[in-house]
């Protein structure tokens, strides 16, 4: 008897501080994504952010219940939910790219030129178009 | 793949058999998932007589999804303390990552990887599939050298190993 409780309050325990977390990230996230200075950062902050809190609290509810029938569904949801995050990340940051959307004045975009000079629009860009592509946006 | 997917079904399929008729152990999921990983890690050495490179790169992909895992923790809790405390510590950076691989089952597992951890977002494949274009945060020092060096050093190293 005395073990059963044991177990009970250990299991919730873990749960919980699995819950938890994923809420902290998520919430983090959501902060990040209103004081970041650009769109490429707030994203990176947002989608990832986002993805791991989902998997922690769904991790939290899986040992909660622990029944089979509850992990699989949890194991599911999580690797669905992995293998679409990245490739609806990858899909708008590469429009933003693409339409020019200004980077943070701080990054180091010397490359940027070279990615540029290789995409399919290239005949939209001249020179010195391409030049200031670098805006100084607002912090 | 295909035989770790048999494994897989084989596994799962001796765990609900274990369960439907011996009451040995109490049903939940702690013990069903005890019961699936034994099987699998059973049949793994059994690999050895009809496909011994699945035999070989079990471990690595193993080890492939701890570092993952790892990665995205420590990433994460970067990026959360950047945005709790006041002052930006990161240093952005658009960087042309040149590509050893030249597989695209891999070159797809190392953008959706890359674009998981948090900090770096894959944003485009040159058509050649020879460099792949990545946005970062947290290149010190502007050392873009260094921080290529880390993703080719621990990502595509390990899904080299992985995939040939």
């Amino acid at each position: 008897m005395l073990e059963n409780i044991d177990m009970l309050l250990v299991k919730e325990i873990i749960s919980s501080v699995f819950i938890l977390a994923g809420v902290a990230f998520m919430l983090i996230a959501s902060i990040g994504l209103l004081r970041f200075p650009d769109f490429y950062i707030r994203m990176s902050a947002i989608t990832k952010g986002a993805t791991l809190g989902v998997g922690l609290i769904l991790c939290g509810m899986g040992i909660y219940f622990n029944q089979p029938s509850m992990l699989l569904k949890v194991i599911a949801i999580i690797s669905f939910t992995f293998i679409t995050a990245p490739v609806a990340a990858h899909v708008i940051g590469r429009t933003a790219v693409q339409n020019r959307i200004p980077f943070w004045h701080k990054t180091n975009t010397t490359e940027l030129q070279d990615y540029l000079k290789h995409t399919l629009l290239e005949e939209k860009v001249s020179p010195d178009e391409a030049a200031d592509n670098n805006h100084h946006t607002p912090e | 793949m295909k035989t770790f997917l048999l494994h897989i079904i084989i596994a799962f399929v001796a765990a609900y058999q274990f369960f439907l008729h011996l009451q040995v152990l109490p049903y939940n999921a702690t013990t069903a998932s005890g019961v699936f990983f034994t099987v699998f890690f059973l049949l793994w050495p059994t690999s050895l007589l009809y496909h011994p490179s699945y035999f070989r790169k079990l471990p690595k992909a193993i080890n492939l999804f701890f570092f993952f895992v790892k990665e995205v923790l420590l990433a994460n809790l970067k990026i959360a303390y950047d945005i709790i405390t006041p002052n930006y510590i990161m240093r952005p950076a658009f960087l042309a990552l040149p590509l050893t691989l030249k597989d695209d089952v891999g070159i797809t597992l190392l953008a959706c990887m890359i674009s998981l951890t948090p900090g770096s977002l894959s944003v485009d494949l040159r058509e050649d599939k020879g460099v792949l274009y990545v946005h970062t945060l947290y290149v010190k020092n502007n050392e873009l050298e260094q921080m290529k060096k880390f993703i080719k050093h621990g990502f595509e190293r390990r899904i080299i190993e992985l995939i040939t």
